[in-house]
């Protein structure tokens, strides 16, 4: 079943400052839309109107046809997950207490997670190869297993939408490659993805989709081969570069974005 | 060229195999060490219960008139089971009349303090809040204050204290709404609740100022030191009422406060309503708030340090934390107030005893603590 994520026309800030004008996208189950763009661009402020935080000026977004701002929390939290950038919460909880509260949406309002909720959270660590941080302090691991952890937490709400905001900062390479990979079997199983980054070649790596967010306002939103060209990256965000590719064993070629750094 | 036989660790099926037995080794060796950090919470509930216990029937010997351990045992045995009267009718009174309401309202507020600390700290996202930190305690003090002052009986005055208890915390409640237009932050609210303590504890010193030295002033001074010995079944009774609406949604909730120490944007992509959520633990800890400084005036420290000793000993996880609280809370202020009663010839007033133990605790806590496990 395809479930869909509309975003109609929508402006919407903070107070009396609007911050995004007149957005439309379209995400569905099965898609990976990047969102790229400069810092303070409202990428943020676009995840909190489709999470219900910031009630849009004009415009809706729509989940399936419904108004998100009508759904009660717990609803939307069946469908839509949200991966938040590597925090530090106030007390060290558990990596595994953490990961079972993704659970919340399907949990009755007193009861606590049941044997089957417990299950469904340790299938999420199992599935993100992070089992062994599971009796870890969630407070005391790395920034990179913090943001695995985050990533399972939302698969343990299993979601048919992920959004994710800039999954892969505080991230070293290594599990950079990783979480990208993440994404791309996530969106294999049906689910719909919508992430932020700070690199074009994520986009080129796993996005099917791309959204290139400009500082006036504007919005590109293409096939990443459309979208992801000097050209645009030059307007988005103001600095040269060259797109060149290389070739993976299987014939496949990959693009990739050098930045020319000015020599002077 | 890429060299075909350099063989790939992960895909020869020998190694994967032996990973896959290895995986699957930790993941027992997991599930037994989480089953037994179950198991070491439940006793160490089991634990605390068991000293509540013990305190609760020392209680009973501690104080002037001596009745010795064995004989308050065989007068609750003897009262449960018809057995034949071997005690004296003073003996009687002391345990039922004088000493079982004094136990009985300790373990009580000690309870409501330390689950309304804990419900406080967990909302705040913040260990260090206690649950005077949105008014209760300095608005319940002026309301006292203020019947005092007006020549109101004991009900009078409790009554009082706890309206303006929650009054306190509905105007910085409300206050924060409005600055935040709506959208009222944990800090705004920290903020607000500041300001109204400010002002309610400059309100006491005005009623302060305005008693009668002789006899008005010494009473509301007295009463704000907080002390269980006038305590009668009347007010326990009475307690009991906010106790319960207080105590039982806190309770009922505790699994999902963890989700509210998160960031509101989490807590509410998690599927939390997080406003009426909100809104419905700062209505209960206020009410046990409120309802423990009318029954027995201002205690302080307790609802602070007894959610740490809780986290130390059980983790952060409110599903245990909760009860924990509960529990410890309860033995804490027991033993707290018979030395206050027993410790000397005269009655220490227990707001100043809770502080007295209650600081140099905090501090053995803070050096002792195992920091990983707690802050």
């Amino acid at each position: 079943m395809v479930i869909k994520l509309e975003i109609r026309n929508i402006t919407c800030g903070y107070g009396s400052t609007n911050i995004l004008h007149h957005i439309s996208l379209i995400i569905e189950t099965g898609q990976i839309m990047c969102l790229l763009g400069p810092n303070g661009v409202g990428k943020t402020t676009l995840f909190k109107s489709i999470l219900g935080s910031i009630n849009p000026v004009e415009g809706s977004v729509l989940l399936d046809g419904k108004d998100v701002s009508r759904l009660t929390n717990k609803y939307r939290a069946q469908v839509i997950a949200y991966v938040p950038q590597a925090h530090t919460p106030a007390f060290p909880f558990k990596v595994f207490d953490v990961v079972v509260m993704g659970r919340t949406a399907h949990i009755g309002i007193f009861a606590s997670p049941s044997k089957i909720d417990l299950e469904i959270s340790k299938d999420a660590l199992a599935d993100l190869h992070i089992s062994h941080l599971k009796n870890k302090i969630y407070t005391e691991i790395s920034g990179g297993e913090r943001q695995l952890v985050l990533i399972a937490r939302a698969l343990a709400q299993q979601p048919k939408l992920l959004i994710m905001d800039e999954p892969t900062s505080n991230l070293d390479f290594g599990n950079q490659v990783r979480v990208l990979e993440e994404v791309q079997k996530l969106s294999g199983k049906g689910i719909g993805v919508l992430m932020t980054s700070h690199f074009p070649d994520h986009a080129f790596l796993c996005s099917t989709q791309v959204g290139l967010m400009h500082r006036n306002g504007d919005i590109i939103i293409g096939e990443v081969d459309d979208v992801v060209t000097e050209e645009n990256l030059r307007l988005a965000y103001g600095v040269e570069v060259k797109i060149t590719s290389v070739q993976r064993e299987d014939g496949q070629r990959i693009k990739t974005c050098v930045p020319m750094l000015s020599l002077s | 060229m890429e060299s075909t036989e350099k063989p790939d660790i992960k895909t020869t099926p020998a190694v994967y195999a032996k990973l896959n037995v290895i995986d699957s080794y930790e993941e027992e060796r997991d599930d037994e060490e989480e089953e037994e950090k179950r198991d070491k919470t439940k006793i160490i509930i089991l634990v605390s219960l068991l000293i509540l216990i013990v305190v609760f029937f020392v209680s009973f010997v501690l104080g002037r008139y001596s009745v010795s351990i064995k004989q308050v045992g065989y007068i609750f045995a003897a009262k449960l089971f018809n057995l034949p009267q071997t005690w004296t009718i003073e003996q009687e009174i002391v345990v039922f009349q004088i000493r079982l309401p004094r136990i009985l309202s300790a373990i009580l507020i000690g309870a409501a303090l330390s689950i309304s600390g804990a419900a406080y700290q967990g909302i705040f996202k913040n260990p260090m809040v206690s649950p005077d930190i949105l008014g209760a305690s300095a608005g319940a003090g002026f309301g006292a204050a203020v019947a005092i002052l007006l020549d109101y009986n004991v009900f009078g005055i409790q009554l009082f204290a706890f309206v303006f208890g929650l009054m306190a915390v509905g105007l910085a409640y409300l206050i924060s709404s409005i600055v935040g237009r709506g959208n009222s932050s944990i800090l705004l609210l920290v903020l607000t609740g500041m300001v109204v303590s400010a002002l309610f504890q400059a309100l006491i010193s005005v009623t302060k100022y305005a008693a009668d030295p002789n006899d008005k002033l010494p009473a509301i001074t007295f009463w704000l030191m907080g002390g269980l010995s006038s305590i009668t079944y009347n007010d326990i009774a009475m307690f009991l009422v906010p106790f319960i609406i207080g105590a039982v949604p806190i309770i009922l909730l505790k699994w999902r406060l963890n989700v509210l120490s998160f960031s509101e944007e989490e807590a509410k992509a998690l599927g939390i309503n997080t406003k009426k959520l909100r809104l419905v633990i700062i209505f209960c800890a206020t009410l046990l708030a409120a309802g423990s400084v009318a029954l027995a005036g201002i205690i302080g420290w307790v609802g602070l340090i007894i959610p740490h000793l809780a986290r130390i000993l059980v983790g952060p996880n409110h599903k245990d934390l909760i009860p924990a609280s509960l529990i410890m809370g309860a033995t804490y202020l027991l033993f707290v107030d018979d030395i206050a009663r027993a410790a000397l010839s005269m009655e220490i007033p227990i707001g100043i005893l809770t502080a007295i133990i209650g600081a140099p605790f905090f501090l053995f806590m803070l050096l002792k603590g195992k920091k990983g496990a707690w802050l």
